[in-house]
């Protein structure tokens, strides 16, 4: 079996795995890194997405040996610690953008990345942005105003100086 | 503007929302109260089912049958027996003797057909992913490999597809009974006549669509066993249900089983079932002594978790020249597919006291027969029942419309019951209580702009705009709030539609409630708190809600119909006056006064015309010091009830839809989307527009998107997540949104529920758009789901001929 070395949320582990292992399953099963669930076994509903060296994947289509010596943030892992959340978390808590929460780790990642790329979306860009990110409660209306409201107050706090996570 | 394109509006009312700690003055209800939920839900730490780790657990894995309908004349598992990692293998067979029969709990006619339905089928096979047997392995890797070590002979069957073929003199039978489930049928007012006399006949065929529920999160589930006592944790809706079901069917003592609904991903209805790898999962673990866990692949579920709609719906309207209607008949088939699940033959019956919609009208005929076919049976998908009433007849209206060249809104205007008629006792015999169906379309035609949009329509029609306008209006009302219990009995529906609620106020005055409401996305944690707020005058903060495990919940009737918030907060509502009652004469002999002299307000018991008062606090704390109680009274302050609704709660509300078509190319584009619902007074508003939005986007897809496709041998070609279509946020456009407010008489602070009413109002809308932009060339239908291709199709035929 391989030995794989993975950062996930800021600690480092060393693993072996069977050469199949997906990398979603390697982060619920092995280390227990239940937020980042899964939806389908097609990569289409995008449960699953984490950043992994910085950019958005859908943790079901990659193999655990893919990650090796790679840097993985979840959903776990964004919120600074201590009751705090991320600027995005707030934003979706504010906008009411989740329901039963079931999308809401991979579409709070895809966002992430999407704003990455753009800081200042239009509707009609979040929209295509997270087409890959399957949601069946909202009716995505207030993921929409969510993912407008943390761009803002992203874009607010950096202009202030402070950190904010950005992959 | 709406509300919420307001965006001072949105900042005051984040300001608001962000203060905390003190009851509020004005009160809880009505607030855009932040959930409670979202915070766990947000930062993953989320309990999903297959979240649960137990020391020891095994993993099941089925085997399904790839034919439609076949005779198994061999199963051998014992090869997969021999596999690394592999514990046991079953086949139906080797279950047979105690794997019981999955239940029907609504059985609506006498002489139904209801066949044996073996979780995990013996002898014969009647739709592609019945479950034929299954491997526990002591990983998922493992035990999905030790499947195909499973040898299944079948003797192919001929697969039943079509409802009317089925139907048809020697037609081969999915079982031995025959292919007709039940008929059942509901008349009143002379029909014969209304369609004698009346001038005007609409005859149309609609086609509801199968349609695949796709909850977010697939269905798992856990069970576990100490030797005596059984506990399963399963993505249900129904854990009370289900507990109740499972100790009939396995025989396991109903006292002797825990069942647990975590964090639930969606259900929409497909949770609302007893499912065969739930009764599998407890077999197992009594047989092995073992945690047991299964989790769904989406492309399993696709196939097995139960399928929503699936009707040919005939419908007439017979009427006069003014556009008055005279009378409606409807003749249903519905397919039940392959068994008849928890509540399969109820669900088109929920729709049977609903083809009148908001209309007055002499005579009402319905029928409705269960079909049986070789595919995944169907049962409850948001709205069960009532999407596909509403969908024929607001079809139809607009039908009318068109044959009588009359506006649409007009000929409903002609039609509903008016304001001032409630209570109004319809064709169905349903009483509705309350209703304001012009105030909700005055306001839906103003923010949508109709007069200008029709100005534009009739420009393009002019032009001849190869991308035409249409216009779609659907005024629908829904029976919710189920149920009274004394209906479906009537109804013969095994259970009733009461609710349970109880309210602990702790020695700390901090709150405990206890609700029989089986949350999953809903936001019951939230709105139960902003209930129980107000009812005790506590902070919304001290108030939490648990629920959705039958030891910590111990009676309840769960989530589904759109019955929480009528049934299920209303309940707490009763608790909550019951414990203000309890603390009152609390009050009254600490202050030496009769219970007569105490008022409440705000969470103090005041002696009226002295400063002498006690918070509920502190009473709460004197009734667990127990020093000196009223003579008689038991040391707690808590209560419980439960609650039978007296009626069901009607929602209604005026969707409106503009879409634009292109007439080259069939692509449909909604231009906007305006919803003005009815639920009665809303507790949480910000809550009340998420259900909205989300089954907006439901009914939407089924219009646009969604369908189960079967082919020839009966093969479910949209088996997974790539080929059956869930819209994204790029297939949707933005929705507006905004109420009247007509409160229900039915309870005590008029409510009517809000879970289903999106997705049975906009379905119509949109294809009523569709079919007014393609009127002018001559169609005046197009079956869901209106793709491009079908459009296309439309428009050439007409232009051929
Ligand atoms: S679980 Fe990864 S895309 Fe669906
Ligand atoms: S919130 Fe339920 S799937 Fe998005």
């Amino acid at each position: 079996m391989p030995r794989i070395t993975v950062t996930v949320d800021g600690i480092r582990y060393e693993e072996d795995v069977e050469p199949r292992l997906l990398l979603v399953h390697f982060l619920r099963d092995r280390l227990g890194k239940t937020g980042t669930p899964i939806g389908c076994d097609t990569s289409n509903c995008g449960a699953c997405t984490v950043l992994l060296d910085g950019k958005s994947v859908k943790s079901c289509s990659v193999l655990a040996v893919q990650a090796d010596g790679c840097d993985v943030v979840t959903i776990e892992g964004l919120a600074p610690g201590n009751g705090q959340m991320h600027p995005l978390q707030r934003a979706f808590h504010e906008e009411h953008a989740l329901q039963c929460g079931y999308c809401t780790p991979g579409m709070v990642m895809a966002a992430l990345d999407l704003l990455r790329e753009n800081p200042d979306p239009s509707e009609e860009e979040i929209r295509h942005g997270l087409e890959g990110n399957l949601c069946r409660c909202t009716g995505y209306c207030n993921i929409v105003r969510a993912v407008r409201r943390g761009a803002q107050e992203m874009g607010q706090a950096q202009e202030a100086g402070q950190e904010v996570r950005t992959p | 503007m709406t509300e919420e394109l307001d965006a001072g509006m949105v900042a005051q009312r984040i300001a608001e929302s962000d203060q905390v700690s003190e009851p509020s003055p004005n009160g809880e209800v009505g607030r855009r109260r932040r959930r409670k939920e979202d915070a766990r839900l947000l930062t993953g730490r989320t309990q999903w089912t297959d979240n649960i780790q137990l020391p020891g657990m095994l993993y099941v894995q089925f085997l399904r049958s790839p034919m439609a309908h076949a005779r198994i004349t061999r199963v051998d598992v014992s090869a997969a027996r021999e596999l690394p990692g592999v514990v046991a293998a079953f086949s139906g067979q080797d279950l047979a003797s105690e794997q019981g029969s999955l239940p029907c709990a609504w059985p609506v006619t006498e002489d139904i057909a209801i066949p044996e339905h073996p979780p995990m089928a013996v002898s014969e096979v009647r739709y592609v992913g019945e479950a034929v047997a299954c491997v526990v392995a002591t990983d998922r890797y493992r035990a999905a490999d030790a499947l195909e070590a499973i040898e299944v002979d079948y003797e192919p069957l001929p697969p039943v597809l079509d409802m009317n073929d089925a139907l048809a003199e020697g037609a081969p039978k999915v079982h031995e009974t025959g292919n007709k489930a039940y008929t059942w049928k509901f008349a009143q007012g002379d029909m014969e006549a209304a369609l004698r006399d009346a001038p005007v006949r609409i005859d149309r065929t609609y086609i509801q669509q199968r349609l695949i529920p796709s909850a977010m999160e697939p269905r798992a589930v856990v069970a576990t066993t100490d030797g005596e006592t059984f506990t399963m944790w399963s993505a249900t809706q129904i854990p009370h249900i289900l507990r109740v079901m499972l100790a009939l069917t396995t025989g396991i003592p109903e006292h002797k089983l825990r069942v647990i609904a975590p964090d639930v991903g969606g259900g929409f209805g497909s949770k609302l079932q007893v499912t065969a790898e739930e009764v599998v999962c407890l077999l197992l673990t009594k047989r092995l002594g073992k945690p047991v866990k299964w989790t769904e692949s989406r492309s399993e579920g696709n196939l097995t978790v139960h399928h929503g709609r699936d009707q040919i719906q005939h419908i007439t309207i017979a009427a006069e020249s003014d556009g008055r209607i005279r009378g409606v008949r409807v003749e249903l088939l519905v397919d039940m597919g392959a068994y008849l699940m928890l509540v399969t033959p109820g669900i088109p019956l929920l729709g049977a006291f609903m083809y009148n919609g908001i209309y007055k009208m002499d005579a009402y005929d319905f029928t409705c027969t269960g079909v049986f076919t070789t595919k995944m049976p169907t049962d409850a998908y948001r709205g069960a029942g009532r999407p596909e009433a509403t969908y024929a007849i607001e079809r139809a209206m607009d039908e009318l419309a068109a044959e009588l060249n009359m506006d649409p809104v007009e000929v409903r205007r002609r039609n509903w019951i008016k304001h001032e008629e409630f209570p109004y006792t319809t064709i169905a015999g349903l009483t509705y209580d309350s209703g304001n169906y012009e105030a909700a379309t005055d306001k839906a035609l103003a923010l949508f702009g109709y007069d200008k949009l029709r100005a534009e329509q009739a420009d393009r029609r002019d032009r001849r705009d190869p991308v035409q306008l249409g216009i779609g209006v659907s005024t629908y009302t829904e029976m919710c709030g189920l149920a009274p219990s004394r209906v479906l009995g009537s109804l013969s529906y095994g259970a009733g539609g009461w609710e349970h609620g109880s309210v602990r106020v702790l020695p700390t005055g901090k709150v405990e409630v206890v609700t029989g409401s089986s949350a999953h996305g809903q936001g019951h944690e939230t709105a139960w708190s902003q209930l129980v707020a107000d009812a005790l005058g506590v902070p919304f903060e001290d108030v939490s809600v648990l629920h959705g495990d039958t030891a910590i919940s111990h009676r309840g009737m769960d989530t589904y119909g759109s019955r929480s918030l009528v049934v299920g907060g209303m309940a707490v509502l009763s608790a909550c006056e019951k414990v203000k009652e309890k603390a009152r004469k609390i009050a009254a002999h600490t202050l030496e006064c009769s219970p007569e002299d105490v008022e409440f307000s705000q969470g103090v018991f005041r002696v009226k015309g002295t400063g002498a008062q006690k918070t509920i606090q502190e009473l709460a704390l004197a009734a667990f010091a127990a020093h000196d109680l009223p003579e008689g009274m038991e040391p707690r302050l808590d209560a419980d009830a439960t609650l039978d609704p007296e009626n069901f709660s009607f929602p209604h509300g005026t969707h409106l839809c503009a879409v634009e078509v292109d007439t080259e190319t069939g692509h449909v584009k909604i231009r906007s989307y305006v919803a003005v619902d009815d639920v009665g007074r809303v507790v949480n508003p910000l809550i009340v527009e998420g259900q909205v939005h989300g089954g907006i986007a439901q009914g939407i897809a089924q219009a646009l998107y969604e369908e189960a496709v079967y082919d020839a041998e009966g093969n479910l070609l949209t088996s997974t997540m790539a080929d059956y279509l869930l819209p994204s946020a790029a297939d949707l456009p933005d929705f507006v949104t905004d109420r009247t407010e007509t409160p229900a008489t039915s309870n005590p602070l008029g409510v009517k529920g809000v879970g289903e009413a999106g997705t049975i109002a906009s379905t119509p809308a949109v294809v009523n758009a569709i079919v007014d932009a393609l009127r002018p060339h001559g169609v005046h239908d197009i079956q869901m789901p209106c793709t491009p291709e079908r459009i296309w199709r439309a428009l050439r035929e007409r232009a051929q001929a």
